[in-house]
């Protein structure tokens, strides 16, 4: 039994056992083969579908619902792998309240799109629980990739050059595969160890060997991989945070948010995670929201989220914000952090500039959650210099660098939103191109 | 407010919403109950000649199809005439007529081809009060093979001979129940009328299998891995029974017949649509047996409503008022001229209209950016798909062209006269005419 005073500070185990399965359950628990079927008689089968267009993998979803709706699921996972091997990661993370659902005809008729994200759920949790694999190996081509971070789009970007025939090296820093579907992603999308488990679907086409602990810039230097390689993707995301700068204090409590959330996705209990009493999280996008939503279903008391603009300017989708407040976070705007305050070495509260006047928050914990930031030096550690643009990997439609035989994208590219589904695309789209050139440069 | 009182052939309900002859009358217990819910008449399930009663299959007698949302739009089934011996049934049919005077009840019949049959079995239904019979030649599955249902039914003569039969050997009015498996409903509709039926009612259910079992390569319903064809019923039905009513309805011949219509009947307004035909009730199985028999008083209370808001004073009011304006396609005017006409308001943008015109007939509907949908009157024939794939109701309809306007897709000025096939130039028998 949890005590119930309220723990003071920092501390973990805040809640009963049963309190943290609920608040760590599905956020939207599957459709089952009813629900699917009676969702998926509502897509009327657009003509040149709005939904098709904005999906950023271009996931052909009237045919892909069409197929549910008869009865074969497993074409529909087919036509969804087809463009989207990570379909069901992003059936589960996408804000598709800003992309498919958004421009679903249905949405505009009735205000209730198809649910696209559910039943491309429905079908790819379809086949990956029966182990089907729609993919097999090109005859070996001899050529081999160099993939730099195993993230959503090095991934993507493995298993179609895998497709092709080619022999893939995937480096990773850390010591799992997935990026930030493994360290990053809200606990309560991806539930019950999924991110695994599609990482283990996906490299079961073969040819793809992953290298752990590897890091670009420290184990490996750009200018010898372009030589032992036929190409190199890198796909290494925003591995650095935004500093707070002055603001900031040298104290307990003042933790980056993209850290602790990792923290917390490997933790085997929730319940060994410590979270403050009182919590206020600084920034206004998913992670953000992430942060916040989390520390409540830890068992802080008090979570207020503070974004320096307006409302209008958050880049938590209305969705997510909306989440946020139903799961009893407080959302402040306008509130620019002045200094975080702290006695003996521990957080106790934080000052913001609040259109000219002063506003204080008492807390035990602040998450920074203001944006991450790419590590360029990982890239220039063997003085060949890879062109960026506004801090990414400057890269053209096809993921093509400044540098010869370097290709990039997700995160760490220009282009596109820093969503898992963006990073899909541009990791497939490059492995298209790499194919591509390889394919001429052998003529 | 509207009086739905009902006399069909001098028999009386308070409401012109029948039950058809199927199981939901094949017993006093559903009878009574149906009355209860506000039915008024039944037509009881079919029976049989005295002796050992037929016995049905045992395992599934019912196939559909369905639509979105698993909603039942075709039933199939292969069950026979009532399977309770025939003593039971007249004493029920006796005891619920004694208790419901006010409602219509008649009893349907099958026995073999042999007027002694008829004989036999005609008096003892007189017995039990009954109002009337049916006699059923239109089971097309089980019956059809002893030589009776849709084996008399598809031979006007015997149909002819029957109805005789029946009338010289009864003063309940007869009712022929008729199949639309044949070609033209006119030739049993007017042998029945020759036999001296009093009516006719139409359709019993259609020959079809719903569907194959992909596993075992079984016709559905599948007994045993074997099916048989069935009789089909339903909404998927309604036009094709809207049509042979019609038929009737319009044939010199037969115009006087009162008709039952029958055949996918599931909303009030269906039930209009079968009165504007020229039929003077309708009986109903499918929507009950989907819905329960609750389902009458929809169809009671719309009803009402509507010839309230038009005025119609009495169900007598409104039956045949559709009959006049059926046609021959030959007499159909050729200077009535529309175009598709779409309400960008209303659209949704989904372009099932494009996909349906550019792919699959004339190329009329221009898709611009932002998905903006218009109809290129110089193309456009007015065939009305995009209006019927269209999944917003009045989001598409098709607007007349005033006379003395240009049709852009001819170049050639709306006619104000009347003009049809007969006359037009291009029709060989119409220069033969003129000739
Ligand atoms: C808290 C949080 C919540 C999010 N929630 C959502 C969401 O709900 N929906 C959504 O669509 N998106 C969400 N995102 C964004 C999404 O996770 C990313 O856009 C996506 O993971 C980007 O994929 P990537 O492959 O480019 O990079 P990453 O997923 O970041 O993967 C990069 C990989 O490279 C490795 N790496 C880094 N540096 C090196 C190096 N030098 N050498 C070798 N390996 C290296 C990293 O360890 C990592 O495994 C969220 C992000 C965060 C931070
Ligand atoms: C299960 C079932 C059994 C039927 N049995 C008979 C019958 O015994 N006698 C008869 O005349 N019609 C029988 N019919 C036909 C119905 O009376 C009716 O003509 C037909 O179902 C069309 O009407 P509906 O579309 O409202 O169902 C039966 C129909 C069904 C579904
Ligand atoms: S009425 Fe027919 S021809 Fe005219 S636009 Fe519609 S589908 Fe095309």
């Amino acid at each position: 039994m949890a005590d119930t005073a309220p723990k003071p500070g920092i501390a973990a185990g805040r809640l009963a056992p049963e309190d943290y399965r609920a608040n760590f359950s599905d956020l939207h628990p599957p459709l089952d083969s009813h629900e699917a079927a009676v969702e998926a008689d509502r897509c009327y089968f657009c003509h040149d579908a709005p939904c098709m267009n904005a999906c950023p993998t271009s996931i052909d979803i009237p045919l892909f619902i069409r197929q549910i709706s008869t009865g074969n699921a497993m074409g529909a996972a087919r036509t969804i792998f087809n463009q989207n091997i990570l379909g069901g990661m992003c059936a589960r993370v996408c804000p598709t309240e800003t992309l498919c659902e958004e421009v679903c005809v249905r949405e505009t008729a009735e205000g209730k799109p198809v649910k696209i994200g559910m039943l491309q759920r429905y079908a790819t949790d379809t086949a990956m629980a029966a182990g089907r694999q729609f993919f097999t190996r090109a005859a070996p081509s001899g050529k081999k990739i160099a993939v730099i971070g195993a993230g959503p789009a090095g991934l993507a970007c493995a298993h179609r050059l895998a497709v092709k025939g080619h022999g893939v090296d995937l480096f990773e820093a850390k010591s799992k595969t997935g990026g930030l579907s493994e360290y990053g992603i809200a606990a309560y999308k991806t539930v019950d160890g999924f991110a695994q488990a599609e990482v283990d679907y996906v490299t079961a086409i073969g040819g793809i060997t992953v290298h752990h602990g590897k890091a670009l810039g420290r184990d490996l230097q750009l200018a010898s991989l372009v030589k032992d390689y036929d190409a190199v993707f890198l796909s290494m995301g925003l591995g650095g945070v935004n500093a707070l700068g002055a603001a900031d204090a040298e104290a307990e409590g003042s933790d980056d948010a993209v850290e602790w959330i990792a923290e917390l996705r490997q933790a085997s209990d929730p319940a060994s995670v410590p979270v403050g009493r009182r919590v206020v999280v600084i920034g206004g996008g998913m992670t953000a929201v992430d942060a916040a939503v989390q520390s409540k279903a830890l068992g802080a008391e008090e979570v207020t989220i503070c974004y320096r603009g307006p409302q209008s300017r958050m880049k938590a989708s209305a969705f997510e914000q909306e989440l946020a407040q139903t799961r009893g976070v407080t959302l402040r705007t306008g509130m620019a952090p002045k200094r975080i305050i702290a006695e003996s070495g521990k957080v106790t509260g934080i000052e913001f500039d609040h259109g000219g006047e002063t506003v204080t928050i008492a807390c035990d914990q602040v998450f920074k959650a203001i944006g991450q930031t790419l590590e360029a030096r990982a890239l220039n550690g063997a003085a060949a210099t890879v062109e960026l643009a506004g801090g990414k990997i400057k890269v053209n439609a096809e993921g093509r660098t400044s540098m010869a035989k370097v290709w990039a994208g997700g995160d760490c590219a220009t282009g596109g939103d820093d969503l898992t589904v963006t990073a899909v695309a541009e990791g497939r789209d490059a492995a298209e191109s790499i194919h591509r050139a390889l394919g001429a440069a052998s003529h | 407010m509207a009086n739905l009182a009902s006399n069909f052939v001098g028999i009386k309900s308070p409401n012109p919403f029948w039950l058809a002859s199927a199981p939901p009358t094949d017993k006093e217990y559903n009878v009574r109950r149906a009355y209860e819910a506000g039915w008024g008449g039944v037509v009881w399930k079919t029976l049989g000649e005295d002796g050992p009663p037929v016995v049905n299959v045992n395992g599934p007698r019912y196939g559909a199809i369905w639509g979105a949302d698993r909603r039942l739009l075709g039933l199939n089934n292969i069950e026979l005439i009532t399977d309770r011996p025939l003593e039971v049934n007249l004493r029920e049919i006796k005891a619920v007529k004694r208790d419901y005077p006010d409602r219509a009840l008649v009893v349907s019949l099958m026995v073999p081809c042999q007027e002694e049959a008829w004989k036999a079995i005609l008096p003892l239904v007189e017995e039990t009060g009954a109002d009337g019979i049916e006699l059923n030649f239109g089971c097309p599955h089980g019956m059809a093979e002893r030589g009776m249902g849709s084996a008399v039914g598809q031979v006007p003569e015997y149909i002819e001979m029957v109805t005789r039969w029946c009338k010289a050997n009864t003063r309940m009015p007869v009712i022929v129940k008729l199949t639309p498996n044949i070609t033209n409903i006119l030739y049993p509709a007017e042998a029945a009328k020759r036999g001296g039926a009093d009516a006719v009612s139409l359709i019993n259910t259609i020959n079809s299998i719903t569907g194959v079992n992909l596993d075992n390569f079984a016709p559905e319903p599948t007994i045993d891995g074997k099916g048989t064809h069935g009789g089909y019923c339903g909404p998927a039905v309604k036009p094709i029974a809207l049509n042979m009513v019609a038929e009737i309805a319009r044939n010199s011949e037969t115009a006087d017949l009162p008709i039952s219509g029958i055949g996918g009947v599931t909303t009030w307004r269906d039930a209009a649509e079968f009165l504007s035909l020229g039929a003077q009730n309708v009986q109903v199985c499918t929507a009950a047996m989907t819905y329960g028999f609750k389902i009458v008083q929809e169809m009671i209370a719309g009803l009402e409503n509507w010839m309230d808001e038009k005025g119609h004073t009495s169900v007598a009011s409104i039956v045949g008022r559709a009959v006049p304006n059926v046609t021959d396609w030959q007499y159909l005017n050729l200077n009535y001229i529309t175009k598709a006409h779409i309400d960008q308001d209303a659209c949704i943008k989904c372009g099932r209209c494009y996909a349906a015109c550019e792919d699959t007939s004339h190329q009329a509907i221009a898709m611009s950016d932002g998905r903006v949908f218009e109809v290129k009157e110089e193309e456009c024939v007015a065939c009305n798909l995009c209006v019927d794939v269209c999944p917003v109701e009045g989001c598409i309809t098709m607007v007349q062209l005033e006379a003395g306007a240009i049709d852009r897709r001819t170049g050639k000025t709306v006619d104000p006269e009347y003009t049809n096939w007969t006359t037009h130039p291009n029709n060989p028998m119409a220069k033969v005419a003129a000739e």
